[in-house]
């Protein structure tokens, strides 16, 4: 079989079906598995002799042989789905192959996956109900011949809750990118439970640990297959919350809780553009959350430029705190205040990258909102391509591993937010399956030495561990290699797509969606520096002398054997996307090995837009190689021969020149101040927006409250009491006499306490208020 | 059964009254009889809402059902009117649920001056009075019970409050009534000027759409009960009673303040003054929504300058309360449902967090935040409810907080007709970044009180144990509801949305026209919305049709 390389142009008509293979639709098992062993965690797991560990193990290993399972028939599926298969917005059916149009079927389809075709009182209010009447319509030009098979999506599900007459789904959306990060999250997960059984051994919450563990990965699980947006919001949500749980895992001490909140609220200021985002969707799709209705619309222009473009706008928002994208990335350096496996998981498979995915899940309102094709300069780009280097230059100044650890993920999140900005939709997802594996091996290797050495100071505790842990140093260094992305490991293929993708400067110009210059640039910048940062923190933990103290050593199976799985998939992860023309095949014919995973990730059906794949160029390969390997060249220059060469000289342990530039230079020395101080952009929030807020605002409400608003009610409360004396003194006293005696039951039930209240005076503010209004009612009435 | 329909309602009502009179019976020292016999009435009235519950005809929610019309006071056309209805269900059910935990969770701990008989007889007091209300179908009765309401709670806070009671009692007694004097202004004068002989509310609704009530007293009808509803509910800027009452006032009472008797006015906008009044409330729309945003901001920022959990809670009530105004003063379906839902969520939500203040102030005898911390240490499984309920109340997705807030949040992009939509979508944004502030003060709120070591003034304090037995059973209901809820919302939205489309269909804008809208601005804002989302029905429908 050979297929075409996707470029696609026509976007086929149908996109999705309710018939499929039992795993494909029965997937909602995936989240549920670890859904549950939360709670089974949560009431028993301290009754279990492994303190629940053993539950949520088994719960995410089976969930991963699921996955694994959903994977290989999804496999089966893209190609040789042969069934029925129907499009939210014409209601076609593809009856091409065996024609079972059974009407349960179609009556199912119409009924749950489209939203909002269902209307309580049985009259139609809504013209998707055409959906209803399905016609039978074949889809002709995506059933002829293999080369452009759509991609059609599983869609399952059941009504969630009725409003405005209106019936919405719950359910799951099944496809390429949804069985991608199914796969992803599980073995992550797999990977960093096990190794967790040995890091957090013996800590004061294990149990805890295991159960939010498993909330996190099910939250996760649960997005990716969300089939609307409101479910997509609450699995967003849900996500939030467990990395809060796990970053201020150690809440005793402030400074974790501290940065828990800081991770959450954070959040929540991008959440604005989230709720806000689908707002509009909601609306300007005619009232619907279902995700393959607004894409379908979207890519039919069936939504208004402008609303696709706020929404976009909002969800960008959405994606900055989410992604960790400049200015909205200073929660992900301090949430590394979590138990580093958690680190893990957060940065590698979950949290981080919901961002990037939901870009991914909903592509054609980013592509139509912010006109990707034919353009070079849009928001996300921009966003991605500035996070790319302006993450990188911050891991520079980091003497804690993970710190550097954490700002290469915001700079690698700039990849993929650049990917998906300039049209590369394939390269943003290849790139986040690759960086999924080498950056959880490094986050896991870093804990290997961080448990050997209690510390995660570079500088003060590390140096020279090769010796002490073999194992984990090379996986070290095979990821590090990936992550700079050196020929020929699995991080050299996703970014050189990434690189193509962007269509810059003439690379890749005739089948690139755009011409995205500065992100270009911008993109081989970060290469150059990421192997430059990677080389620095390998020298400062790995080579010179041990500067910490004790004696440390290799860690045991628990946490070695996922670092070497970690470290394999980054070597060899690339393979599965290799670009057309390589190793035999053209550039218009792929063989064997080439565009795999782009050709069973990448949806092509109605509900995707009709995005062209860039050509890959051999000179660019060459250029970015080159590129990348001249950071660390000069790192290397800089640490394996400077500054190695005057530690042996001197037989000190050195971390740095001590005259180096940034002590000579001016000029030098501010900018390194101005990156050790993040510039200031921790400032800004905690010291002028958060403490001007909780400070002088909060503080300035408070005060008109008490003292205007609250003023003003006790003035009035005065003056009626005075008015009233004034009454009853010399009017109404008989009145109130008899109130006063009729109320005498209620006091002598409340004791002495009430007596003291009857002072007679609520009693006739009550008759005085219904004289009034008795008096006022009358006026109403004969004048009005 | 069919006759059980016919006075279950009524029984109701007034079992808690026949429970007060036996109770009366009995000495103030036989605490044990009145405590049984106090708890036994919650237990049957909630028995009824079982009933209720599952004889509920879910499938004509939108329809009045178990009523019953007696002939009350002819003289002034009024009439023992009562029935539920989808919008009055969930709320009902609530009170009936609310109302035993408080009595089991009083059990052992009733607050000073003690004397459990006059205490339960308030709460039973206060069960006729609210049940009362959710069921009324007349203005009168509806009045009436709203009113019998307020003594009891003014008592509550006056005789078992705080240092600063009266002050506070007072406060809640005077707020209210002026309200209420206002409202009766209203009632009276819709009363004359319908000319309807009647005040049942669906006859009201009738006569003033058949009669023509002006325009100009349509505006200052809504405007009494605006006040009248907006105290009670509290709308800023009549809130400050509120924090006042529920500072001061016993655990229990603010608990059934919060969980309850702030919805009697979210409650009187959807069932009378939107329905009777559809033209005035789209006048008065655009100021609801604002006082609503600003309800949401103000209190907000009150709560963060708070340096004490009760009251910190007290003013969170105010802004949450703004998402449930929000939602009404949209006059969607989808806003009303929120506001519905908002009610019922904030009822259990902040109930349970009035509940858990009251457990650790019995327990730290403070509640100054500067001194709590540590909770997670000391209690740990009270800190865990604390940081659940957290959650839920900062609106978190899963959790019932959400659906109150979203689906307002949502229906503010796109109100009814004749409401300014650009303006609205402004307070859609306010409303979304009050999201942000909501989870601050609530966060900072559990992380100074759950967090961290305990104060060395309470780190070997012995009565610092953790959540007990009265509490778990008085707290799980709640707890296990949240969540419930928070999963799966058509619960209630599925019963609500009936009742909200045939009770609102006279204001509601004609649902999103229905056409897959390819205009940004939805185009519905203008005053002829209607006809121009009619026609573009019948052009997409044509375009159906072609295909």
């Amino acid at each position: 079989m050979s297929f075409v390389f996707l470029a696609v142009e026509a976007v086929p008509e149908v996109s999705f079906t309710t018939d499929a293979s039992w795993i494909l639709e029965n997937v909602w098992i995936i989240p549920a598995l670890p859904a549950l062993s939360f709670l089974g965690i949560l009431f028993f797991g301290k009754r279990m002799p492994k303190g629940g560990s053993e539950l949520g193990i088994a719960a995410i290993g089976a969930a991963f042989l699921l996955a694994v399972f959903a994977n290989v028939a999804w496999l089966d599926h893209r190609d040789n789905f042969d069934g029925e298969a129907q499009s939210a917005l014409h209601g076609v059916v593809d009856t091409h192959g065996e024609d079972h149009a059974d009407e349960e079927h179609s009556e199912d389809a119409a009924v749950f996956s489209v939203a909002v075709t269902e209307n309580v009182s049985g009259e139609p209010n809504d013209v998707i109900v055409a959906a209803e009447e399905v016609e039978l319509t074949a889809a002709t030009e995506a059933a002829e011949g293999e080369e452009s098979h759509p991609a059609v999506a599983v869609l399952k599900g059941r009504e969630w809750l009725v409003n405005g007459g209106v019936s919405f789904a719950v359910g799951t959306l099944l496809d390429g990118p949804a069985v991608l990060m199914l796969f992803v999250v599980t073995l992550i997960s797999l990977l960093v439970h096990v190794y967790s059984t040995d890091y957090v051994a013996g800590d004061r919450r294990y149990t805890h640990f295991f159960a939010f563990l498993s909330l996190f990965s099910a939250s996760m699980l649960f997005f990716v297959l969300s089939r609307s947006t409101l479910q997509m919001i609450m699995a967003w949500e849900l996500v939030g919350v467990c990395s809060f749980a796990l970053i201020g895992h150690w809440w005793e001490e402030k400074a974790n809780s501290d940065a828990a909140l800081k991770a959450f609220l954070t959040n929540r200021v991008g959440d604005i553009g989230l709720l806000v985002g689908m707002t509009i969707l909601f609306f300007s799709a005619g009232g619907t959350f279902d995700i393959v209705t607004i894409n379908e619309m979207a890519v039919a222009g069936e939504i208004s430029q402008t609303a696709l473009t706020w929404a976009a706008i909002s969800l960008t928002a959405a994606v900055m705190s989410k992604s960790g994208q400049f200015i909205l990335h200073t929660w992900l350096p301090d949430a590394m205040a979590g138990p580093t496996p958690v680190s893990a998981l957060i940065h590698a498979a979950t949290m981080v990258v919901a961002g990037v995915f939901m870009v991914a899940r909903l592509y054609p309102v980013f592509y139509e909102g912010y006109s990707i094709p034919g353009s070079s300069i849009n928001g996300l780009a921009v966003i991605g391509s500035v996070t790319v280097v302006f993450g990188g230059l911050l891991a520079f100044v980091q003497n804690d591993i993970k710190k550097v650890l954490a700002y290469s993920t915001v700079s690698q999140l700039g990849y993929m937010v650049l990917a998906l900005g300039v049209g590369a939709w394939t390269a943003a997802l290849f790139h986040l399956f690759t960086h999924a594996f080498f950056k959880a091996g490094l986050f896991l290797g870093s804990g290997s030495v961080a448990h050997s050495v209690h510390s995660f100071d570079m500088k003060k505790d590390m140096g020279g561990m090769r010796k002490f842990m073999p194992t984990t140093f090379k996986t070290f260094i095979v990821c590090s290699v990936a992550l700079a992305g050196v020929f020929p490991t699995a991080g050299f293929w996703s970014k050189d797509e990434i690189l193509v993708g962007t269509g810059g400067l003439g690379v890749g110009a005739d089948k690139a969606n755009g011409s995205y210059h500065l992100m270009l640039i911008m993109g081989l910048i970060g290469a150059a520096l990421t192997g430059a940062y990677m080389t620095r923190a390998i020298y400062l933990t790995f080579f010179g002398e041990f500067r910490g103290h004790g004696h440390p050593h290799e860690s045991g199976p628990r946490i070695t054997v996922p670092l070497i799985i970690l470290s394999v998939v980054a070597l060899f992860g690339g393979l599965l996307n290799l670009p057309p023309g390589f190793l035999g095949g053209s550039a218009s014919s792929p063989t064997a090995w080439q565009e795999r995973f782009g050709h069973f990730i990448e949806p092509s059906a109605a509900y995707f837009p009709a995005i062209s794949h860039a050509v890959p160029s051999w000179w660019l390969a060459i250029v970015a190689s080159v590129v990348g390997l001249l950071g660390p060249a000069v790192a290397y220059w800089y640490y394996f021969i400077k500054v190695d060469g005057l530690a042996k000289e001197t037989g000190e342990s050195l971390t740095e020149l001590p005259n180096g530039l940034t002590t000579t230079n001016s000029l030098a020395a501010t900018g390194h101040a101005f990156l050790v101080n993040k510039y200031y952009l921790d400032h800004l929030y905690n010291d002028v927006i958060v403490a001007a807020v909780k400070g002088p605002i909060a503080k300035g409400a408070y005060w008109f409250n008490q003292n205007v608003l609250d003023k003003a009610v006790d003035t009035t409360g005065e003056t009626a009491v005075k008015s009233g004396e004034f009454i009853y003194d010399k009017i109404d006293q008989g009145l109130i006499e008899g109130a006063v005696n009729g109320s005498g039951f209620l006091s002598n039930q409340g004791g002495k306490e009430l007596r003291k209240m009857q002072t007679g005076k609520v009693q006739q503010y009550a008759a005085l208020l219904f004289a009034g209004a008795t008096i006022l009612a009358g006026i109403f009435i004969i004048f009005v | 059964m069919e006759q059980f329909r016919e006075w279950g309602l009524s029984a109701a009502i007034f079992l808690p009254l026949i429970g007060v009179a036996v109770m009366m019976a009995f000495p103030k020292t036989d605490e044990a009889i009145h405590k049984v016999i106090a708890l036994g009435t919650s237990l049957l009235v909630a028995a009824i809402g079982v009933v209720l519950l599952f004889d509920f005809d879910y499938d004509n929610a939108g329809e009045m059902q178990w009523g019953v019309e007696h002939d009350w006071i002819e003289i002034i056309n009024t009439q023992f009117s009562v029935g539920i209805d989808g919008m009055s269900l969930p709320l009902l059910l609530l009170t009936m649920l609310i109302t035993p935990l408080v009595i089991i969770y009083s059990w052992n701990h009733f607050p000073e001056p003690h004397n459990p008989k006059a205490f339960l007889i308030l709460i039973l007091v206060l069960h006729t009075g609210m049940i009362g209300t959710f069921v009324a179908r007349d203005l009168v009765l509806f009045f009436v019970f709203f009113e019998v309401v307020l003594l009891p709670m003014f008592f509550m806070i006056a005789v078992w409050g705080g240092e600063d009671r009266r002050y506070a009692s007072l406060k809640f007694f005077l707020f209210t009534l002026f309200g209420s004097a206002l409202m009766l202004v209203s009632f009276l004068a819709l009363y004359f000027l319908a000319d309807g002989d009647t005040f049942s509310i669906v006859g009201l609704s009738e006569a003033v759409s058949e009669n023509g009530v002006s325009r100009n007293a349509q505006l200052w009808i809504f405007g009494g009960m605006l006040l009248g509803f907006g105290i009670k509910v509290p709308m800023f800027p009549f809130h400050t009673w509120l924090p006042d009452a529920h500072t001061q006032a016993p655990t229990q009472g603010s608990v059934i303040l919060a969980a309850v008797l702030l919805k009697l006015g979210t409650y009187g906008f959807v069932r009378i003054a939107i329905p009777i009044l559809p033209e005035a409330a789209v006048a008065w729309a655009p100021w609801i929504g604002l006082l609503a945003v600003i309800g949401i901001i103000y209190g907000a920022l009150g709560c963060l300058a708070q340096t004490d959990m009760k009251r910190l809670i007290a003013f969170s009530s105010v802004a949450h309360m703004g998402y449930v105004m929000l939602g009404i003063a949209t006059l969607t379906d989808w806003g009303i449902n929120a506001a519905i839902f908002g009610m019922v969520a904030h009822g259990l939500i902040t109930g349970m967090l009035f509940f858990v203040a009251g457990s650790i102030k019995e327990r730290y005898h403070t509640l100054e935040i500067k001194r709590l911390g540590g909770l997670l240490v000391q209690a740990p499984r009270m800190g865990w409810i604390l940081g659940f309920i957290t959650m839920a109340s900062l609106g978190l997705p899963g959790l019932a907080g959400f659906w109150g807030e979203f689906p307002a949040i949502l229906a503010s992009y796109n109100p009814a007709n004749g409401v300014p939509t650009t303006l609205f979508r402004v307070y859609m944004v306010i409303a979304a970044i009050g999201t942000v502030l909501a989870a601050g003060y609530l966060l900072w709120l559990l992380q100074r009180t759950a967090f961290g070591e305990p104060s060395e003034e309470f780190a070997d304090d012995p009565h610092i144990t953790d959540t007990n037995r009265d509490e778990w059973i008085a707290w799980t209901p709640m707890l296990i509801l949240i969540l419930v809820f928070g999963l799966a919302p058509g619960l209630i939205f599925n019963v609500t949305d009936p009742a909200v489309q045939e009770n609102l269909s006279e204001c509601l804008s004609v649902d999103l026209d229905g056409a897959k809208k390819s205009e940004f601005d939805v185009g519905l804002c203008e005053r002829d919305g209607i006809e121009a989302a009619l026609a573009s029905l019948d052009v997409a429908l044509a375009d159906v049709d072609g295909e």
